[in-house]
Formats: C-alpha cells, structure tokens, sequence
C-alpha cells in the first residue's frame, strides 16, 4: 500500500529524469541536419559522422586523453592523502583531508576562475597540461572519498595479523592495505574519468579557445548550429556513464560507496 | 482473553520461504519461547503475529478473530525489536508515553501511567534522560515498558537479550519471567538460546527451515525430543545408528536392550533408525554387559564428570556425578548401557 | 589506530599530496585573491595593485539584481528539489539492495552528465520540434506545438534536473542508516503510517534535511550554464556573470571578486551544514 505508493513515485521521477535523455537519443536518430523528434528518415549516420567529422573527432580525442590523465593523476595524489589521514588522527591530517575534499565542493566557477588566473601567471594557459593537472586536481576528492571509504573498512586486526607474522611496515602496505584498496581505487577512477570527461567550466576557462572538449564543443554549436551529432555524444556520454557505474555497482558495493550502512551484501 | 492462533501459515519472499505451513494453538496468559537457530524463520513467525508481515497464505487468529490483514497499527500488541528501535530524539517517558500521545489521551493520564511504568520496570526518577544517557539495562526496560504501555493484548519480544552481557541476561530473564507472571499477558519470546527458552517459557516452539519442529513444555522438549533435529538442538543428545525389534527392543552395535515402557519409540521397526540419549542417561562400566567403546577423553566439569567415548567413529559422551564417578581410565575398553525408559528412538 | 607501536603509514607519505594541492590549489585561490584586488587594464587583462574597485561594484544595483536573482533561483530549487527528493530517498532506502544499486546508477549516470548536454537535452525536450511541444500539439492541448524555452521555467526545471540527483545522494546517508525498527514499533504502538512518518521520521531527519537544503543551495549556487542555455538575460546568476566578466568582458578582477565572495558564502554554507550534520542525536 504505502510501500506500492513509494516505489511508483521513485518510478515517475526517474521516469521524468530519463525523458530528456530519450528525446536526445530519438533526435540522434534524425537523417536530416534537424533535431526533430519523433526522428525522421532513421538512421545512424551521425554516429558514424562523429568518429569521422575532424570537427568532432578531435573534441573527443582531447576528452579522452584529459579524463584518462586527470583521473589517473586524481587516484595518485589521493591515494597517499587518504592513507596519511586514516593512519593519523592529528589536525594536519584532518586539514589535509580537507583540503582532499574541497575541490569538489565549492562552486566549480570559483575553481574555474582559480586555474585561469593560475595558468595566466605562470604562463601555461591554453595548454591541455593545464586542463589536465586543473581537473586532476578537481577531482582528487573522488578518490579520496572512495579510499577513504575503503580503509574505514579494513579491520585493523589485520594489520596486526601481518605485524605477527613478520610483515614490515612497507610489506603491510603492500601485501595487505594496498589489495584491499584496490578496488576502491578503481571506483574512484571511474568516477573521476567520468566526471572530467563530462566537465565544462573549467576546461573551457584554463584553454577553452585552444584545447576543445566535447562538452566545449557541444556548447559552441549550441550557439552556432545545431546538429544531431550533439545527441550522438550525448547518447554516448549517457551509456559510458551507466556502463561505468553499473560495472561499479554490478562488482562493488554502490550503496555502502554512497554512505548506506544498512545494505548488507546479501 | 487473548488466544492466539496461526493456521497454516506460509511466508515467501520471492523463491525463499521463511516460514512454511504453521499451525499451532497459544493459550491466554502463556510464555512462548519460539526457539531454533538463525535463519530458521522464528523472527519471520514474530512479525507474521505482529501484522509487520503479511503471510503469503494462512490465517493469524487472535482472540477468536481472524486478524490476518489487520495492520500492526490496530492490534494492540506490545513489542519489543531486537535494536530496541527506542527513539533517540525523545526522552525516555516519552518513548514509554509514544502510545497513548499517538491514541491523543489527556496528559495527565498519560503521566500518570508513564510513572506507573517506570515504577514496574524499576526505572523511576529516570523519566526525563535520554536514552543514549541510559546502560544496555535500562534501555532494555525502557523497551520492555514501552511494549506494555496500552497493556497490550500479546507482547512480542525478538531476541529481546541477546546483546546483553551474560550476567545482565540471566538476571533480565528472572525478571521478564516475574513481571509477565504478575500481569498474565500473553508473551511470545524469540530466542536462538535454548537455555533461555528452557528457563522462562511454559511452552517452547522448536522451529528449524522454517518448519515448525516441536511444540511442548520445556520438560517434554528436552526429555521427549520429536525428532534428530531437536534432539541436536537441546542440550546434548548422543545420537547413534540403531534397529528396532519387532518386540521394541533396540539393537546398537550389535547389541540387543530390552524394551521398556517408558521408551520412546517414533519409528516403525527396522534398521537405519537414530537412537537418542542424554548424557546422563549413558551408563559405562568396565567389565559391564553392553557394546563395548574406547575412553577418549576425560574432563572435570566441577559439578559432573564428563566421559567421551569412541565406538566406530562415533562419539558417546557420558555424564557423571562426582560422587558416581566410576573406575575407568582413559584408553579403557569399557561396556556402554543406556537408561532403560530414557531412550528415544526415531527414523533417521 | 593507537594500538599500534607504529603507525601504518610513513610519516614521509602525506608530503607529495600536501605539496601538489597546495602549489594547484591553494595558491590559485591566493593568486585569485590579489587579482580580486588587482588594477583592471580597459582591453588587457589586469595589472598588480591593491585597490577595491571591483568589491566596491558590489555595492550598485547591477550587482544587487545578480544576487537577488542567484539567492532566489538557487532558494527556489533547493526547496523543490529536497522536497521532491525527501520521499524519493526513503523509497530508495527500502528497497533491496539490487534495486538501491539499479536506482542509484541511474542518479550517478545523470548527475555526471554535462550541464552542457541537460541544458541541450533540455532545451531539445521545450523546443518546438522535438519533445513536449509537439506532445500537447499531437494531444490537442495546444493548438499548435510552441517552445517552452527559453524562460524562467525552463531554467527551473534544468536546475531541478541538475540538482535532484544530487539532493538524492546527500540525503541518501542519514535516509538510510535511519532504523527502519524505529517506524516498525511506531506501528506497533497504534501510529498509523502517516502518523509514523509525522512523529518519528521527519524528527530524526530534520537536520540533515537542512544540512541538505544547505548543500544542494550551494550546488545550485554553481550552476553556470544552464541559465545562459535556459533562461533569459534577467535570470543570469552570479555564476554565470563570473564567466561572463572573466572570458566575455575581460575584466578579470572583477569576476575574481565575485568568485571571492561566492566562496565565502559558499565556504559559510558548508561549514554551517558540517555544523547540523554532527549531531547525529545521540545515536542510541
């Protein structure tokens, strides 16, 4: 009854959440250079077009490189970071924590505005080095939330197993903490690959007019002609981000990763 | 007048059937002990009982009425959840006056019956802490007036003791079984711990796989098991392969016991049947009649002395007083005889 | 972990991280920070100074319309968003674990999209050709298919887009550790349903119900784009001005200042929400 009620209201909104998505993949569909929907004349060329059309071909390039070396640097600078915090409860640890997990908070703009001026000064602005380490740099808290989470649950009485058994301090890390953490710190890259392949504001303000993304592009032809290819990365976007977190999901333990402490692992 | 009735209740959760085919028969003013091990669908019965499940078939009779689709809301019954499930943002009268607030009674009323609560459950003066301010005790009395608060028609209580110290836990239960003797409620207990069942309850339900296995007083239960699942489960049992006559005289190892009245005997005759005995009920001798075993182990246990056997790959464990104890050693080859009228006999 | 003679990790460790965040994040504040204080160049970008031109600009009409328009908007869609994600989330909360995980890869796969690809998913499904135009057209509601974008409307609903999926993942912590023995023996004790939710669940969850009316304000709060895509001129937020003066009009002290006082109210917001969300009540 009450229940029924619940989990058809959850249904209507993600009902609703999925109607825009549908009308952009139906417009993907178009023939013609028109977004009409329902599609006329059906047919997928322009998901051919996009892996075709230079004018498309390197947005996606760019994206690519940047989400796949943002991420990986994320990961690299979060991993040590989240360690440190968790092996000590002293205020700088807790500072550094912070300072992990703010990035990810403030208004984006701001942070945006922050690496402009940056770039600017030191002279790197325009280049994609910029736009990577800008979003390595956003998205370290991703990262440092999943492992953070994951440490929460490494049982400390394993570590003490390993000490008894003759395992430095070096060896623990290796042989114990950093199997565990693993998969933590796939999920966490997967999140921030994600996230940076999707991400606008800042790659535009570091090197907006010299390193296009896909979002970059998308936006510009909002502005000076629409065409069905920004359905195709849209639709594109949308299953690698399903296809992302499904796989999290489908090996990991997505509502404990989100702060669920109730969900078991029946 | 509050008796209480499941007719052949089944519980499903999608492929999984927690509790199957019940039926069974609680007299007002009984304390029911639902006992077995985990998973075994004691705590679905509870909820079925409570209105907080729906059984998938069956009906839950209360009080001569079929309740069965009545929601928890409307039964009047008391219950207190494993967590406890007290409310961190109100006090602990408030928890205790949740009830009658929500039934819109006068205040004063209220008041009055919350002290004459916190008086019953020895929690007075306490009324205005908080519970997080409160030992693992008080809390379980905070829970166990809340469930009396509307003097309800059956109180349910799901491992209402299990995270309590063993101490506190024996102690609690003297008192859950005095205040539900003072005030004749009728009380369903469940519990994985047979001590427990066996000490408190007038009437204990064994359940196993979601199947009732035995229902009897504590004393039927442990001395006349209904079958190897609830010998296993209360107390320890020897279990042995046996063959029963045609005469009821029973064959172990080879050897021949004659029958006695006071067997019980659950079987047809024939082999491959499960002889069940108590460890006190074993006897050893060493140059004695019998099935002969080999003494294994030996153990002090301060008030008996325990003698663990070895006949072909199966343990008999034997019991002793100190006073009794008999003269064998460890490696002995010693004579085994079973309690004439203590034997439980049932199919494998 | 002070069991332990030593601890886990070397005390070396935390020295990269620090030295990285630092040098690429905090000092970009700090550089932001003098440039919010810096000498605009009319046609360059700026040179060094320590004036207060462009905090005084707060103080004129122009900048008082933006930040009443950013407080309402940003307001308005908090409150409908948590409104609308409260339910949702103790729903979602209900569920199996199967269910929980098939719901939240969905509000994942939408809150990591683009707002460039919601404002343009958007503004395709209010166009006049595609989407809920040519609906009510086909169903005879309108007479003939018209745009819903853009306007104030359309904005709101990006905005509720955006931030619903986020609404939900705030509130999905403190939704989910909520016992659900505790509404169990609510109905136990004669509440009905309603009753139930009235006196146990909306007092447990009333502060991080704030605390995430908080945040997803300041998630609002940020949204840069979807206004340019969706809104007209007159509903421009501070988030989008500061683009706009930083890339558009290049006046870069200008638009620092504006992120400068967007970050302490946003720095303020959060540290106001950390504050609600610490006391868990007790936590029996």
């Amino acid at each position: 009854m009450t229940r029924r009620l619940q989990v058809s209201y959850v249904v209507v909104i993600l009902l609703l959440l999925a109607a825009p998505i549908v009308v952009v993949a139906g417009v993907s569909l178009n023939g013609q250079q028109s977004l009409l929907f329902p599609p006329q004349d059906l047919s997928l060329k322009w998901y051919v077009e996009l892996f075709r059309n230079s004018d498309w071909l390197i947005p996606l390039r760019n994206s690519l490189v940047i989400a796949a070396a943002s991420s990986l640097l994320a990961v690299a600078v979060a991993l040590p970071l989240a360690l440190h915090a968790w092996s000590r409860a002293n205020w700088l640890s807790r500072a550094l924590y912070v300072l992990g997990v703010a990035p990810f908070l403030l208004p984006p703009v701001i942070s945006a505005l922050g690496f402009l001026v940056f770039w600017i000064s030191i002279g790197m602005y325009g280049q994609m080095t910029a736009t990577i380490i800008s979003h390595g740099v956003f998205l370290v808290t991703l990262p440092v939330v999943t492992i953070s989470l994951g440490l929460a649950s490494v049982d400390s009485s394993l570590i003490e197993a390993a000490r008894t058994m003759g395992a430095r301090r070096g060896q623990v890390l290796r042989t114990v903490i950093l199997p565990l953490l693993t998969p933590y710190m796939i999920s966490g890259y997967a999140f921030a690959f994600v996230l940076s392949l999707n991400e606008y504001i800042i790659a535009y303000m570091v090197a907006g007019f010299t390193v296009e993304t896909l979002p970059i592009k998308i936006f510009n032809s909002l502005r000076y002609g629409y065409t069905p290819i920004m359905g195709v990365v849209s639709v594109i976007f949308v299953g690698l981000a399903a296809l992302t977190f499904g796989l999290i999901g489908r090996f990991g333990n997505l509502p404990r990763l989100l702060g669920a402490e109730r969900v078991g692992n029946d | 007048m509050t008796e209480l009735s499941l007719r052949s209740i089944t519980k499903r959760f999608g492929r999984m059937t927690a509790v199957e085919d019940v039926t069974l028969d609680i007299p007002d003013g009984t304390f029911v002990c639902l006992l077995g091990p985990s998973g075994c669908g004691k705590t679905t019965l509870l909820r079925l009982l409570a209105g907080l499940e729906v059984p998938s078939q069956g009906q839950v009779i209360v009080a001569g009425e079929d309740q069965t689709n009545v929601p928890s809301e409307e039964r009047e019954f008391g219950m207190v959840f494993q967590s406890l499930a007290l409310f961190p943002h109100l006090s602990v009268a408030e928890n205790i006056a949740y009830p009658l607030t929500i039934r819109g009674r006068p205040k004063a009323d209220v008041r009055a019956r919350v002290e004459e609560l916190l008086d019953l459950v020895q929690l007075s003066g306490l009324g205005d802490r908080r519970v997080h301010q409160l030992s693992g005790g008080q809390r379980q009395r905070v829970a166990i007036a809340r469930g009396l608060t509307i003097d309800p028609k059956v109180f349910l209580l799901d491992e209402p003791l299990s995270a309590l110290d063993a101490n506190l836990r024996e102690h609690m239960q003297v008192e859950l079984r005095q205040l539900q003797q003072r005030l004749g409620v009728t009380t369903i207990v469940v519990t994985h711990d047979q001590k427990e069942a066996l000490t408190m309850a007038d009437m204990v339900i064994v359940m196993n796989e979601g199947r009732v296995q035995q229902i009897g007083s504590p004393m039927e239960i442990y001395r006349d098991p209904a079958n190897a699942f609830v010998a296993g489960f209360i107390g320890t049992s020897n279990l042995l392969p046996c063959t029963l006559n045609d005469d009821r005289s029973i064959e172990v190892f080879g050897h021949r016991f004659e029958a006695d009245a006071e067997d019980r005997i659950k079987g047809d005759p024939g082999s491959g049947l499960m002889l069940s005995v108590r460890p006190e009920d074993v006897r050893t001798e060493a140059q004695g009649t019998g099935p002969t075993a080999k003494v294994i182990f030996i153990r002090d246990l301060g008030e008996s002395i325990q003698f663990v056997l070895d006949r072909d790959g199966h343990e008999i464990t034997a019991l002793y007083a100190p006073s009794a104890r008999p003269d064998i050693r460890l490696d002995d080859e010693v004579g085994v005889s079973f309690a004439p009228g203590k034997r439980v006999v049932f199919p494998a | 972990m002070s069991g332990l003679r030593q601890k886990p990790t070397p005390g070396w460790l935390p020295f990269l991280p620090a030295a990285w965040l630092v040098v690429f994040f905090l000092v970009p504040f700090a550089i932001m920070l003098t440039v919010s204080v810096a000498h605009r160049v009319q046609g360059g970008f700026y040179e060094p100074g320590f004036e207060f031109d462009s905090y005084m600009r707060f103080f004129s009409v122009f900048f008082g319309r933006i930040l009443l328009t950013s407080v309402l908007i940003s307001v308005g869609a908090a409150v409908i968003c948590v409104l609308l994600a409260f339910p949702f989330t103790l729903g979602l909360a209900r569920m199996n674990k199967r269910g929980q995980t098939l719901v939240l890869v969905i509000l994942l796969s939408v809150l990591s999209l683009s707002e460039v690809i919601i404002g343009f998913s958007l503004s395709t499904l209010l166009s006049k050709t595609a989407g809920i135009g040519n609906l009510f057209a086909a169903l005879g509601v309108t007479e003939e298919s018209r745009a819903y974008t853009p306007s104030l409307f359309a904005l709101m609903a990006g905005m509720c887009y955006l931030a619903l999926p986020y609404s939900v993942l705030v509130l999905y912590p403190p939704v989910s550790r909520l016992d659900p023995e505790l509404g169990e023996a609510a109905r136990m004790m004669g509440a009905s349903p309603f009753q139930a939710f009235r006196t146990i669940t909306v007092p447990m969850l009333r502060k991080p119900m704030m605390g995430a009316l908080i945040l997803v304000f300041v998630f609002t709060l940020g949204i840069y784009l979807l206004p340019q895509v969706l809104g007209q001129p007159q509903h421009w937020t501070l988030s989008v001005h500061i683009t706009d003066q930083a890339i558009f009009q290049s006046n870069l002290p200008f638009a620092a200042a504006m992120a400068v006082f967007l970050l302490l109210v946003s720095l303020a917001m959060v540290g106001l929400s950390l504050l609600l969300g610490r006391d868990k009540g007790g936590g029996a």
